[in-house]
């Protein structure tokens, strides 16, 4: 008997991945099905380990499933509901062509709605999964819920998506779990901390809808995963909530049901019911008790260090949570609103705006107990002694800071001191770390810095001064020597001085024959590495050098205005 | 009337192109009257179109009117609609010749309208008379004044061609309605009753109109009639007519806008049938096919299959989606994840200070930065950022992101579009790569220092050797001189001349002679240098002086290879005590471990090109009978009977008491240049011209153990220590690189190689480096000689 002979690819990776087109073919769907199913499952294509072998040697770049995916889809239900849509389209489409308007109305008033509960619960088998997963789905349904009602973008799915992103907004702040913010050229970025998962969102800065270019963007599919987004958003909403023993959905202030067609028409006034909803806190009692816990010390692997690092961590985060409290904000008329009576609402402070202008101001600008009034024009005709008068990047920046940074700097009219993300990494080596914030970390240096400065100054001149004196000490018994003794005389054997750096020289060069002894198979990835270090080195002496051109070129400056000043 | 209008509008605004035309000639008058003036003769020209109506009015209601009457209307309008012409004519002329084309389209299109105008007119005018005749009982009354009143106005017709003192004869034109400048070339304008020309009237030229307009008191009321060429002076009537369309109100006079409605259709419901038959049964009975339809729609209804208003607006308020607790717990699963393998899409990166609205001042992109990035902009993805960093000195400043929404769609593309695989991120320092290796410090005594520098050569020297005791330094060089040097005070103690250039040059390892081999062009000499021991020098002459006697027959292939020579008187004072003579170029010799036997190479010599020589018998033997490619060197192992051969890529060891190939090392590397031997025999370092060293551990395996990239160029010199465990290497790259090379007794251990020191001392020249490089037999000291003619030696 001889054995069957193996076919090529019937095992292995040419086992394993389905083309694109295999796929729509074993699916039997349409391109556009496809990527719609794809998108509400989760499906993405996946890069094999040895292409040519897994496109079973076909030429070129496929694009490739995993075959278990494939299967996955093959048994999802929701399968039938797009092709449910294929059969209504073409229902409608006919009766729209024959004029069949009877039909044509009980058609569309039977169409088919897609039930995704149940891949929500397939992709996010827990709940931690889902707010692991969160940050596309709220930068996403943040952007759309400024969209108007455009093609491809239904208008229930932008006022879903308002509704969805407001009641997720009201859960931070009721949770206090905002941790990090900051003002980004391209919008605000917010980072909470939910179920010990970091959360990171963008809300765009408030303008009007910029048509894109069909070229450039394409809604539909946006529009499907915003889909499956505001699913996804509503359920971790409702635990949330229910978590913090809410009712879901909850009821807001001025969102009356009535006045919902009206929010439509005209969205400055949406804007301004959503932003008085937000001053409005959904706990009856806001003076809930935190639950402290206290972290025991265990003397576990970690070691007393991270224990100690933790609890400073947890002090440091329940001061936070606090920190505006006692505290009363006004928004001047020109301040988005928005993010600032988030944050400021997320960190316990009480805020207020001109009551003229939008609805839901709690107090008014002659209020005597305001400590702050946030402002962002040069100046103010009518100013009250009893409050600061800050930018609103004080706010952002003691947020960022955890303490309530001193307003000197923030004074309306100030060149504000640069903004500073605080995403970056402070563990990371070889970064650039502005002055700024060294700073942060250690206030004292900048002044130990600038003492230094002026101890060296004074340093070099005594130094000056003592090597002039020594060496005129040395050279006057020599010269009289000399000339005591004339011709016969013993000098002075010098005294062999190492060169300081001559041993770091030496060091240096063995490493360098050393590193001549890497592994062939090491060689390239020791090159690359070095090359990127010596690349991010480079970086950051470039951008300290452009500081310190900044810095002299200010300095300059500086003097001319003061003379300018005298004069 | 609406048809008229257009035309009527057109020729309101050539009259008033006419009336300033007018008006610039005009000097004495009142500009009261200019202005009166400038209506006037619009409404002279929409006055055309009104005659038109009246006459048509005429024809239709004037059954018995007589001949002369109708006729003289005829007349009227005739005229009337030449003037016109004429007076298009006019303005023709007066504008551009640019503009004639599109006014011959215009006066088309007048045509037309023309045409149209008078028949609509005329169905009006019947209209209202029919109404009128519905109206009015006593119509025969009115009709008579309204005949009445035409007859009056023929009189006034009359009365103006009474005062039209141009032409009395009957002068209507038969062309009949064609664009007049037609006739632009002509003398004539067309023809008459008679067929005979109607000639042009001449035209004053613009003094003669001045003095008209000065003078004539009508002048404002004359018209030009187009078909016939003739002035024609308007009627008050007419000018009345034209002031009331102009005016918009209704052109007759006597019509009353404001006379009583009369009800023809009332609402009241007549007591009385109108008709004569009763009402239809079905009328009574309800219809059997609508109560058909209103049971299918309550079935439908009970169906469910139409829901009321009501109900679609539940339905459609339930659209929302419904959230419900999905999961019970935080972080336990009801079930898996039955995606498979999951690689979940890595997250965004987070922004970092460059992002800020007010970043601090370094993260601002300065020109050149700006240059680069507009550089790349076909080519964005090799961009360090995505964005230009921007600074905004306070937060309402800050303008949208122009690329949010593309960015976010970009993101979502790469969410379901782009390929995942898990990538392993390596996290290790680079230092971590490096092999640890003990430090050179504790690896002491090597060469450091530059001690001694000999200094004599003029050109590069290619090689060095030195005496068994380390005391004389040997060096050949490309000045064809061989030179002796003391080691220890650097002095040259002799110079010996050959005929042409060193190319390797060797001391006798037997301590009990004192020659050197010396290669120079295709001879091979052994020299007796004379320095040293006297007894020693004066031994070797002897024993090279007594020629042995042998009567081995020696075979041609050898006599033709290499011929043993007694060396001229010349030669004998220099030193040499034998010569010789091989059939091509000598390229390198070398000792056997004792000293009777010596190897040397011809790489041009094929299957002759390794020849080893016995100075005692003074016989040569060829040991290979075929060649196995251009021999590069060759090495007599220290303590075996074994000769290692260099070709161009291998290394082979044969056994010369068996006559047979051992083992052939494979080098992987493109030329071969040198190779030394570690004296305890079991290892071999090889040194090519491709930069690599290769240290074969002939008891591991035929590959090479370490391949050792030092040099950054060509290998052309290696040595071996005899005592010290130190080998050195030097290359075209300047530099001798001196390291530890321990092999251990234990064969369980490999050797440990360990670089050491780098000396560059030597000067390049012509790409030329190192050549030679020696260790002192007894202390850890290495001589090199180099390309720039010295010989430098480096002690510890």
């Amino acid at each position: 008997m001889v054995s069957k002979r193996k076919k090529k690819y019937s095992t292995g990776e040419g086992a394993q991945f389905m083309t694109r087109k295999a796929a729509l073919k074993k699916l039997q769907l349409s391109l556009n099905d496809f990527r719609r199913l794809c998108i509400l499952k989760g499906i993405y294509p996946r890069e094999p380990r040895n292409r040519k072998r897994a496109q079973k040697g076909q030429s070129g770049i496929k694009t490739l499933y995993h075959v278990k995916d494939i299967q996955f889809l093959l048994h999802e239900p929701i399968i039938w509901r797009l092709r449910d849509y294929k059969i209504f389209n073409k229902k409608v489409g006919r009766a729209r062509a024959l004029k069949d308007f009877e039909n044509l109305k009980r058609y569309l008033n039977s169409h088919p709605t897609l039930k995704l509960d149940h891949i929500v619960k397939e992709r996010y088998p827990t709940f931690i999964d889902a707010l692991r997963d969160l940050d596309d789905c709220l930068t996403l349904c943040f952007l759309f819920s400024t969209f108007p009602s455009i093609a491809h973008v239904p208008r229930d799915q932008s006022a879903l998506c308002q509704r969805l992103t407001m009641e997720f907004l009201h859960i931070v702040i009721e949770a206090k779990a905002l941790r990090k913010v900051f003002i980004s050229i391209k919008g605000y970025y917010f980072q909470a901390e939910l179920k010990g998962q970091t959360i990171t969102w963008i809300i765009p800065h408030h303008f009007s809808f910029e048509p894109q270019q069909k070229s450039e963007v394409d809604f539909k599919i946006m529009s499907t995963f915003v889909e499956f987004y505001t699913i996804l958003l509503g359920f971790v909403n409702f635990r949330l909530y229910h978590g913090l023993n809410l009712h879901y959905p909850p009821k807001f202030v001025s969102m009356s049901p009535n006045s919902n067609e009206k929010l439509l028409v005209d969205e400055d006034i949406f804007v301004a019911e959503r932003v008085n909803a937000l001053n409005v806190s959904l706990l009856k009692t806001s003076d809930a008790v935190d639950e402290e816990i206290e972290i025991d010390n265990f003397n576990s692997e970690d070691g007393p260090e991270n224990i100690e690092d933790a609890k400073k961590e947890a002090e440091n985060i329940k001061k936070l949570k606090t920190l505006f409290k006692g505290l009363k904000f006004y928004l001047n008329r020109e301040v988005p609103r928005e993010p600032l009576v988030f944050i400021i609402r997320c960190f316990g402070g009480e805020v207020s705006w001109d009551k003229t202008l939008f609805v839901g101001a709690t107090f008014d600008e002659n209020d005597e107990s305001i400590t702050h009034h946030i402002v962002d024009r040069p100046s103010v005709s009518k100013q009250y002694i009893s409050r600061y008068y800050v930018q609103p990047q004080w706010v952002f920046d003691s947020v960022n800071a955890r303490d309530l940074l001193p307003v000197n700097k923030y004074f309306m009219g100030e060149v504000l001191p640069p903004h500073l993300s605080p995403f970056i990494d402070k563990d990371r080596d070889q970064q650039y770390i502005p002055p700024e914030e060294r700073a942060l970390y250690d206030p004292s240096i900048l002044e130990e810095q600038h003492k230094k400065d002026a101890m060296e100054m004074e340093d070099q001149d005594e130094d000056e001064d003592s090597d002039d004196d020594a060496k005129e000490e040395n050279e006057s018994p020599e010269t009289e020597n000399t000339k005591k003794k004339g011709k016969l005389s013993v000098t002075t054997g010098e005294v062999y001085k190492e060169i300081p750096w001559e041993k770091d020289r030496q060091e240096k060069q063995a490493y360098r024959l050393r590193e001549k002894m890497i592994k062939k198979k090491h060689r390239k990835l020791y090159k690359s590495m070095m090359e990127g270090r010596k690349d991010r080195a480079k970086e950051i002496w470039l951008l300290r050098k452009k500081r310190r051109l900044h810095d002299e070129k200010k300095a300059g400056e500086k003097p001319i205005k003061k003379k300018q000043k005298a004069k | 009337m609406g048809k008229q209008q257009k035309p009527l509008k057109r020729k309101l605004s050539e009259a008033t192109f006419k009336g300033e035309k007018s008006k610039e000639s005009e000097s004495s008058q009142d500009s009261e009257e200019e202005d009166l003036l400038k209506d006037q003769i619009i409404e002279d020209e929409s006055s055309d179109s009104e005659a038109e109506i009246d006459e048509s009015d005429l024809d239709s209601s004037d059954n018995e009117d007589n001949e002369f009457a109708e006729e003289e209307s005829e007349e009227d309008s005739d005229d009337l609609s030449s003037a016109d012409n004429s007076e298009d004519e006019n303005d023709s002329d007066a504008e551009d010749e640019d503009e004639e084309d599109s006014d011959n389209s215009e006066d088309e299109n007048k045509i037309g309208q023309e045409s149209g105008g008078p028949i609509s007119s005329e169905s009006n005018t019947k209209q209202i008379e029919n109404e009128d005749e519905l109206q009015n009982s006593s119509h025969s009354q009115k009709h008579k004044s309204k005949a009445k009143k035409s007859h009056e106005k023929q009189v006034t017709s009359v009365d103006e061609y009474a005062e039209d003192t141009s032409d009395e004869e009957d002068i209507r034109n038969t062309v009949g309605n064609i664009p007049k400048n037609w006739y632009d070339d002509y003398k004539h304008l067309g023809y008459d009753w008679d067929g005979k020309q109607i000639v042009k009237p001449e035209t004053g030229d613009h003094l003669d109109e001045f003095l008209k307009r000065m003078e004539d008191p009508n002048f404002w009321r004359t018209v030009k009639d187009p078909q016939t060429g003739q002035n024609v002076i308007l009627s008050d009537e007419d000018i009345t007519l034209i002031k009331r369309i102009k005016a918009q109100k209704i052109p007759d006079v006597s019509f009353d806008e404001y006379a009583p409605w009369i009800e023809w259709f009332t609402s009241q419901v007549e007591k009385m049938p109108i008709r004569n038959f009763p009402e239809h049964k079905r009328s009574f009975l309800p219809s059997k096919s609508e109560a058909r339809k209103v049971s299918k729609m309550v079935h439908a209804l009970k169906m469910g299959w139409i829901k009321s208003r009501e109900e679609q607006k539940k339905i459609r308020a339930k659209k929302e989606p419904e959230f419900y607790m999905l999961w019970n717990t935080d972080d336990q699963a009801d079930e898996m994840r039955r995606i498979h393998k999951h690689i979940s899409a890595p997250k965004r990166l987070l922004p970092g200070h460059a992002e800020s609205y007010n970043p601090p001042p370094e993260y601002l992109f300065d020109a050149k930065e700006m240059k680069d990035w507009n550089k790349q902009k076909n080519t964005p993805w090799k961009r360090k950022l995505h964005f230009v960093p921007q600074k905004f000195d306070s937060l309402r400043k800050v303008p949208a992101y122009p690329r949010f929404i593309k960015e976010r769609f970009l993101r979502c593309l790469d969410l379901y579009l782009c390929p995942r695989a898990i990538k392993m991120k390596l996290n290790i320092e680079p230092e971590s790569l490096v092999p640890k290796l003990p430090s050179p410090r504790d690896l002491q005594p090597f060469p450091t220092v530059l001690a001694i520098e000999y200094k004599g050569h003029t050109d590069m020297v290619r090689t060095i050797s030195t005496d068994k005791n380390g005391q004389y330094l040997l060096s050949g060089s490309d000045d064809c001189t061989i030179k002796i040097w003391e080691v220890n005070t650097g002095r040259c103690l002799k110079t010996i001349k050959t005929d042409s250039i060193v190319r390797c040059v060797e001391w006798c390892p037997n301590s009990a002679l004192s020659l050197i081999l010396v290669a120079t062009g295709n001879e091979v000499l052994l020299i007796n240098p004379a320095v040293g021991d006297f007894l020693v020098t004066n031994k070797t002459d002897e024993v090279l002086k007594e020629v042995p006697h042998s009567d081995v027959i020696i075979s041609d292939r050898i006599k033709t290879t290499v011929q043993w020579c007694e060396p001229e008187q010349e030669l004998f004072d220099r030193g040499v005590r034998a010569q010789l003579k091989h059939f091509k170029m000598v390229t390198q010799v070398t000792w056997h471990g004792k000293g009777d036997y010596f190897g040397s190479v011809m790489p041009d010599g094929q299957s002759r090109s390794v020849l080893i020589s016995q100075i005692s018998k003074r016989r040569s033997q060829l040991p290979f009978a075929k060649s196995k490619g251009l021999v590069q060197c060759i090495l007599f192992h220290p303590t075996k009977p074994f000769l290692f051969v260099a070709t161009q890529r291998h290394v082979r060891i044969y056994d010369l008491i068996k006559q047979s190939q051992v083992k052939k090392l494979l080098t992987n590397s493109k030329w071969i240049s040198t190779m030394a031997v570690h004296p305890g025999g079991d290892n071999l370092l090889v040194g090519t011209y491709d930069r690599k060293m290769l240290w074969f551990d002939l008891d591991l395996s035929t590959k090479p153990y370490q391949t050792l990239r030092l040099h950054g160029t060509a290998v052309r010199g290696v040595a071996f220590h005899k005592r010290y465990p130190l080998f050195a290497s030097g290359s075209d790259d300047r530099s001798l690189i001196i390291s530890h090379g321990m092999v251990y007794n234990d064969l369980l251990q490999n050797p440990l190689i360990v670089p050491l020191k780098r000396l560059e001392d030597h000067k390049s020249f012509n790409d030329f480096g190192i050549f030679g490089v020696h260790f002192h037999p007894l202390q850890p000291w290495v001589f090199s000689s180099g390309a720039d003619g010295t010989i430098k030696l480096y002690s510890n």
